[in-house]
């Protein structure tokens, strides 16, 4: 198998400082909207110049560069420990040319690794089986300010009176995204998995990031309400950093996993604005990436 | 119109600001987020644990520099760990509220005349910055290469062995740029949006 470790790390830089283009044109047209002189507007302006810069410069986005998360779609030829491997040396490498912060703490004794090598779940790395000769890696960087106000609603939840339908799903979405108010850097995205165990209810909440922001959910019911989702969000008027404006949640997407007959998780993974991914595809010798 | 404020600052100038006030700050502040605040908290607020001699050097040299000076709840990209030439690459706030426990004590222990963040902070902070007086300053999130360039120099780290995020970073700043968003009178931005927020979120939950 190949040495992929410069691809790898080339990845990894172009996540940490380069954001997505339909990421920086949602902060545009939020920035349009919000009231001339405002925080809101402040605020977004110097989100924008921060874009910006670390394209040009080729540093970090935010100082919290997350959890690296792979989501590998490796042909068979893949020796997935092999493959495993490069990405960890990537990732410590990414780590000494500042690309990426320490991050990996040992949860008990609070001590940082310093290369951002943890154990099996830092760096995060989830396989799939690719059907073709393509090898794709996708990686997203995601910060811990947003990842503290991810929420899980087990259903049906009196309080917010909501049942196991479309409906409850709205209301835990609104009930999170009140719950954060501007803590998860908003304005941000939302990834919404219904149904799974308490797991992969967090899993899929978090792989639905891997959507292209403008592309439409195939279900027409959850394609209405994740654009119902993000209109109501809106109206909570929390804003930009929580300063009070027009702007909170920028995307909403929505994926659904069987579930038991007893449990019907909603969980909600939010996005802060420094929504960082970008994908890797490799065709033979060559590399793309987008 | 932005105001130039220069660290230390005194408690008159504290109590000139207003939530809203956009502000740019120059001069010497320390970063410190969670482990700092534990530390400072458990050794020599409520004592918990047994101060060591290096916990009371460390004391001993950051109480004059945080005397009516500013903590910055940040943990920052760092380059230059090898060499010791520090260089801070990216440094953002990170969510303040989670020092809301300790975050009055500090205040008081410290004589500060507030902190820096994101997120805002609770009421028992709201209250020890109009006692204090103190002011909390919101930096924007995930502005880090804007917000590092305002930084011009790393003078010097207690306890790297914190890990570089939860270290504390003694560094100049010039023209840091951040709005009040509680001040010394009470008043808290976030409570105001969190009020509103609550109102708007329980008409489309009704």
């Amino acid at each position: 198998m190949r040495d992929y470790t410069n691809e790898l790390l080339e990845l990894i830089r172009l996540t940490s400082t380069n954001l997505p283009k339909q990421v920086e044109d949602r902060l545009k047209a939020a920035l349009a909207n919000e009231e001339p002189g405002s925080a809101a507007q402040a605020a977004l302006e110097t989100i924008l110049k921060n874009v910006a810069m670390t394209r040009k410069n080729s540093t970090p986005i935010c100082q919290d560069s997350g959890t690296p998360i792979f989501y590998i779609h490796a042909p068979a030829f893949i020796d997935r420990d092999e493959l495993t491997r490069q990405i960890r040396t990537a990732v410590e490498l990414a780590t000494k040319q500042s690309y990426l912060r320490p991050n990996a703490v040992d949860a008990l004794t609070g001590t940082n690794t310093g290369n951002n090598l943890g154990d099996d779940f830092f760096p995060t790395i989830h396989f799939q089986t690719s059907e073709t000769d393509v090898l794709t890696i996708d990686l997203l960087l995601k910060g811990g300010g947003c990842e503290n106000v991810g929420a899980q609603y087990s259903l049906p939840d009196d309080n917010l009176k909501a049942k196991r339908d479309l409906d409850g799903v709205r209301r835990a979405a609104l009930d999170a995204v009140y719950q954060a108010q501007g803590e998860g850097c908003s304005p941000g995205f939302l990834g919404i998995a219904i149904g799974g165990d308490r797991g992969t209810s967090y899993l899929a909440s978090k792989e639905v990031f891997l959507r292209d922001p403008d592309d439409k959910n195939l279900n027409a019911d959850l394609d209405k309400l994740e654009d119902q989702i993000t209109t109501e969000a809106n109206q909570l008027g929390i804003g930009p950093m929580g300063f009070g404006g027009k702007s909170t949640v920028l995307g909403t997407k929505i994926k659904t996993a069987h579930r038991l007959p007893a449990s019907f998780f909603v969980t909600i993974s939010y996005m802060c604005w420094a929504y960082r991914r970008h994908k890797m595809i490799i065709i033979g010798a060559k590399t793309i990436y987008e | 119109m932005k105001k130039h404020l220069t660290i230390p600052i005194s408690a008159d100038e504290i109590k000139r600001l207003h939530v809203g006030d956009s502000v740019l700050l120059s001069g010497v502040i320390m970063t410190g987020r969670d482990a700092f605040h534990k530390w400072i908290h458990d050794v020599f607020i409520n004592k918990t644990i047994p101060s060591t001699q290096e916990d009371l050097d460390i004391l001993k040299q950051i109480k004059p520099l945080l005397d009516e000076g500013l903590i910055y709840h940040c943990g920052p990209v760092v380059s230059g760990l090898d060499s010791k030439q520090y260089h801070f690459v990216a440094a953002g706030p990170t969510t303040s509220v989670r020092e809301e426990p300790y975050q009055a004590d500090v205040i008081k222990f410290l004589n500060l005349r507030g902190v820096i963040g994101k997120g805002g902070m609770g009421q028992k902070t709201l209250e020890s910055c109009h006692e204090a007086p103190a002011v909390y300053f919101h930096a924007i999130g995930g502005a880090a290469a804007l917000i590092a360039e305002s930084i011009v120099e790393v003078l010097g780290v207690h306890k790297l062995e914190f890990g570089v995020p939860e270290a504390m970073w003694i560094i100049k700043v010039k023209d840091l740029p951040v709005i009040v968003t509680m001040d010394a009178h009470n008043a808290s931005l976030h409570t105001t949006i969190q009020e509103r927020s609550k109102a708007a979120v329980d008409t489309l939950l009704t």
